[in-house]
Order: structure tokens, then C-alpha cells, then sequence
């Protein structure tokens, strides 16, 4: 019998409970995350109307870049300033 | 590839030392003729003080006195016995004197014992101990050391195929790997002084801190040769950070990867090619140091093909891109330098290129010709009109090279020859211009001359055959801050 070493990194996934989906979004703040591609400013202001058109508050954060991943701190700026997360990738 | 694994988790106890006993400790085997020729010695050390003989092969040898067997080799393994016969002085548990071979001195002294030997010639070599033995050496490394490596341990059952297995579990990138079985690893590891549970760097994109000997199992795997390891640990500690942004460079839709130049005397202690297909196929080294870091990416670091990765087109050199540069014949030194690595010094850099495409001038015999060709190729990387946010390595064929030699130019002077036919002025370049709709902000129309490359962007490499009037041109993913810069690493041994 051949014996291996696992190749991975062994990690544990923890999965985490989602939060129950709002009824409605008035009167809630919704995160809009810019990840600096370029014309996605376009298209959140877009987004943005139609939200803000529903009574939802909006909150707009940028990324510093596109090509790495958003900083620590500015994830945890959207988590506790907002109630609703669109998450969305574009090219 | 239906069949079953079994996991098991397998908790080893650390394998201790054996304790050798006070007085003298003699290690002996039957197979060597001077352990023969000493066998009236034994019996002369054993009359005068406390002796315990050891025997490597023959339990019954020497006979009288009468041997502990080491079978098993610990007794040699941990007591770091390399030549038969050993002696040893012990003194409360703890070794005092030893000496190697037959040398009637030496035996004195270590014994406390007089006239020994009086028969025998002065001096005899002793032979190789079996625990050094280059045919057990790698099983007794597992039998002895294998509980110092942490990994999962994972059996494949008698009736599977462990590299359909390896298929399988998605731990191959398309070719089949090496399985990394204990004794593998462990001889892997004899290739660095790195403690096996060393941190070597965060890989993204799970961000998990990757130690030496998981590196090891993904070299291992890449079918690297264990003095390769330095230079795959170097690359990894060069890729896997914020400024050369390996996350950046694995989820991109562009077609890029870690692209690996090495330089130095150690390229060639290893093997590396860097002359005729030095970026093609063929060499162990180049191949394997590239496969490792791109399988650690894969396998540690959970960054694969459809998910993480998001390249439209992806690159053969998603495999592999790594070759050496021929800097002992350089007529302008190597790249390493240019990034401020001492002359002698074993160096890698990182750079996030696409596959190599090849300018071919078979005309030019003048610096000025040549350079202007280059700048043509050059200019095109990516799109012609895209400019400053792309670097691009320039890997120069001797023949070419020798053009530039034959002037007198020095690698500045090539680079600054070339660059000087890279400016376009801005209305050339902004969207719409040429009849063509990609390119600059409308605002760039009034430039007056704008360079393809940021300073430093453009870079000079130096390797390939010594027949061919071509150059290789390696483009450049999104550079500076926002996407990846050149990393260059001495390497750590």
C-alpha cells in the first residue's frame, strides 16, 4: 500500500449561518464596492438609482486596486456600516 | 478512477535516540574487512573495561565478543555512525571521544586501553556504515524521521493506481505528478537546511501560511530533484506576496503567470538550461521549479483553472515558465544585477509575463537596426496603443546580443538604444485614432511623445542558442502598484 502526504492545505471551512433575507430594502444601507475597473463606476451609479428609486439607503466604497483582494479594513468598514451586501463580480 | 480511497490519519509517536551505554561502544559489520581485522581487538577493549559491541549486518559477528545486533540501524542512525568500525567513549550517557576506522592510537586513547593490536599494521581505513548506505539511506530517513513532517497522511489502497488517484482528487495540473510518498518527501527535504515546519510564505488565493514541507511535497510532485528545492522555495517567497501580488496575477482573465529567470553559478550546479531551447522543453530543472510553485498555487493554495483562476485563454506557461540565464557569457551581465544582486550570487526574478514570442531580424548588423526592430515587437505587446501599464522582459539570443557587443553597447545603452524608438506622440495613440477604437483617454491627444515603458519596465535577459539571429519578448501583465512588480530574491539555501 502506497502512503501519500496530502498536498492541500488541510484548511477547515467554516461555514457561517446566513442572515435572513429582508422583505424589503427601505430604509436599509446597501454597500456598493468599486473594484477601480475601469466604466464600473458606470454601471454602480446605475445601480445606485434603482436602489436609492426603492427607498434603500446607499453607501459607495473603492477598492484601491482591481487586482488584489479588498484590505482587511475596508471589509470591515462595509460589514458594520451596512445591512445588505450586493456581491457581484464584472469584467 | 472509480475506486476508493481510504484516509487515515496517522498520529506517530517522535522517534527518540537510543541511549548508548556507558564505557565504550564499539560499531561494527561482518561485510567489512577491517572490522574483521580488529576482531582481536574487541576481545583485548572487552578483557580491560565495559564494552558493548554493536553489529550492523551479522548478529553473530563477531562472535566472541558477543554483539548487540542493531538490525534496525537506530543505533547508527541517531549516533550519526558513518564509517565501521566506530568507537566510542560514553560517559553518563553522554559521548566523550570517538574515532573512526583503525588507527591503534586512536583506539588507545579513546579505550584507555595499551598495546592494542600489536599484530596489526598501524593504521586501516574503515568502510561506509550500512546507515549511510545510498540504497537505505532514503528508507531509514522515513523510518526514523518521517514523524517530523506534519502533512495528512493518505493510503492508497493495493488496487488503485495512485496517479489516477492523483487525477482524480484534482491535484494535477492536466500531466500526471509524481506521488508524494514519505520517502520522497523526506529526501526532498535533505535539499534545504530549512526545518520542515519553517513558514515559507502566504499563499492566496486561500491565504494559508505554506510550510518547507509542504513545499516539498508539491516539488515532489513537479518531479523536481531535491538541490532544486532552494529554488523553488526562493520562487514561492518571491511570488506570494502583496507586491508581486500572485492573487492579482492567478484570478486576472489575462493570460499570465509567474514567469522565473534564474542566474548564477547554482543554475549550472543544477543542471538548468540556458542556451539552445532554454524556454522550450527538455530540462529537468527548468521545467520541475516552475511546475512547483504553479502546482503549489493549485493544490495549497486552492487557486485553480475555472474558479479563482478566470483566465480567458490561460498559457502553456500556466505549466511552467522558468530558465536560467547564460550570465557566465553575458556580454551585459544578467537581470539579477540590474535589481541589485551581488556578482556570484544565486538570484531569481519573478515577473508576470505571457508565453515568449520571437523577433526575427536576420538583416540587421548594426545596434541601430536591431534596436529599431525591437522597438517594433516591443511596441505591439498587448496593443500598440496601450502604453506604461505593461512591463516586458527581453530575452536576447547570442547572435543578436553579439550585435550589440560588436558596437561596444553595454546593457544601459541597449535598453536606452531600443527605447528611444518606443515614443509615440498621444494622437497617435487615444481611442479612435488609426481607425481603431481601443487606446488612450482623449485627453492624452496632445501629448507630444509618450513612452511605451514606465522606467525600469523595460528588462534585459540574456540566453538562448548559440545559432539563430532571434530574441524572445516576454509582455508584461498590469505593473506598478495597481497590478505586479518584478520580485528579485538571492536564494536561500
Amino acid at each position: 500500500m502506497t502512503t501519500i502526504l496530502d498536498p492541500t492545505s488541510e484548511r477547515n471551512i467554516v461555514d457561517r449561518e446566513r442572515l435572513k433575507r429582508p422583505d424589503s430594502l427601505d430604509g436599509l444601507t446597501v454597500g456598493l464596492l468599486d473594484i477601480s475597473k475601469a466604466r464600473g463606476d458606470v454601471f454602480l451609479d446605475r445601480i445606485e438609482e434603482r436602489l436609492t428609486g426603492v427607498g434603500a439607503n446607499v453607501k459607495r466604497y473603492k477598492k484601491p486596486t482591481f487586482t488584489k483582494p479588498a484590505p482587511v479594513d475596508l471589509r470591515h468598514q462595509i460589514a458594520t456600516e451596512c445591512q445588505v451586501v450586493i456581491e457581484a463580480l464584472a469584467d | 478512477m472509480a475506486k476508493r480511497t481510504r484516509i487515515t490519519v496517522r498520529v506517530m509517536s517522535e522517534p527518540t535516540a537510543p541511549r548508548l551505554p556507558d564505557g565504550i561502544v564499539i560499531v561494527v559489520k561482518r561485510e567489512c574487512e577491517t572490522c574483521q581485522m580488529v576482531i582481536p581487538v574487541l576481545s583485548q577493549v572487552a578483557a580491560e573495561t565495559a564494552t558493548h559491541i554493536y553489529t550492523q549486518d551479522d548478529p553473530d559477528f563477531p562472535g566472541e565478543p558477543v554483539a548487540i545486533p542493531d538490525t534496525d540501524l537506530a543505533v547508527s542512525w541517531f549516533h550519526d555512525i558513518e564509517t565501521v568500525p566506530t568507537v566510542i567513549r560514553v560517559e553518563g550517557g553522554v559521548e566523550v571521544a570517538r574515532t573512526v576506522g583503525w588507527l591503534r592510537t586512536e583506539w588507545e586513547t579513546v579505550t584507555g586501553v595499551d598495546h592494542l593490536g600489536a599484530d596489526l599494521p598501524p593504521m586501516r581505513p574503515g568502510c561506509g556504515s550500512m546507515s549511510v548506505d545510498p540504497d537505505l539511506v532514503d528508507e531509514l530517513r522515513v523510518r526514523f524521521g518521517a514523524s517530523t513532517l506534519s502533512s495528512r497522511r493518505i493510503q492508497v489502497a493495493d488496487a488503485e493506481d495512485e496517479f489516477e488517484m492523483m487525477f482524480a482528487r484534482g491535484w494535477t495540473d492536466g500531466l500526471p505528478v509524481v506521488p508524494p510518498t514519505e520517502m520522497r518527501v523526506m529526501a526532498m527535504l535533505e535539499g534545504t537546511r530549512r526545518a520542515p515546519s519553517d513558514i515559507v510564505a502566504t499563499v492566496p488565493p486561500d491565504l494559508d501560511d505554506v510550510t518547507v514541507e509542504k513545499v516539498a511535497v508539491a516539488a515532489v510532485m513537479a518531479g523536481c530533484k531535491p538541490e532544486y528545492l532552494p529554488w523553488v522555495l526562493t520562487a514561492i517567497e518571491a511570488a506570494c506576496n502583496d507586491e508581486f501580488n500572485m492573487h492579482g496575477i492567478l484570478a486576472t482573465t489575462m493570460p499570465v503567470s509567474p514567469v522565473i529567470v534564474c542566474s548564477g553559478p547554482g543554475t549550472r550546479a543544477i543542471g538548468m538550461n540556458s542556451g539552445g531551447n532554454a524556454l522550450g522543453q527538455g530540462n529537468r530543472a527548468n521545467l520541475t521549479i516552475g511546475r512547483a510553485l504553479q502546482l503549489l498555487v493549485r493544490n495549497f493554495g486552492g487557486g485553480r483553472p475555472g474558479e479563482v483562476d478566470r483566465a480567458a485563454h490561460g498559457s502553456p506557461a500556466k505549466i511552467s515558465f522558468c530558465f536560467a540565464e547564460a550570465d557566465d557569457t553575458s556580454p551585459y551581465g544578467r537581470l539579477a544585477a540590474e535589481h541589485g544582486i551581488d556578482d556570484g550570487v544565486d538570484a531569481l526574478t519573478v515577473f508576470a509575463g505571457e508565453g515568449p514570442h520571437c523577433l526575427v531580424d536576420q538583416i540587421s548588423r548594426s545596434p541601430e537596426s536591431l534596436a529599431r526592430s525591437f522597438a517594433h515587437k516591443l511596441q505591439a505587446i498587448n496593443h500598440h496603443k496601450l502604453i506604461m501599464a505593461f512591463d516586458a522582459i527581453v530575452v536576447m539570443g547570442p547572435e543578436h546580443a553579439r550585435v550589440f557587443a560588436d558596437a561596444g553597447w553595454d546593457r544601459e545603452q541597449i535598453v536606452a538604444g531600443i527605447s528611444e524608438h518606443l515614443n509615440r506622440p498621444g494622437s497617435e495613440l487615444v481611442r479612435g485614432a488609426g481607425g481603431i477604437e481601443e487606446g488612450l483617454p482623449e485627453a492624452f491627444a496632445d501629448a507630444e511623445s509618450l513612452p511605451k515603458f514606465r522606467p525600469g519596465g523595460l528588462m534585459l535577459t540574456y540566453a538562448g542558442g548559440g545559432a539563430g539571429l532571434f530574441s524572445q519578448i516576454i509582455g508584461g501583465w498590469v505593473n506598478g502598484d495597481t497590478g505586479s512588480k518584478p520580485v528579485t530574491r538571492p536564494v536561500t539555501y
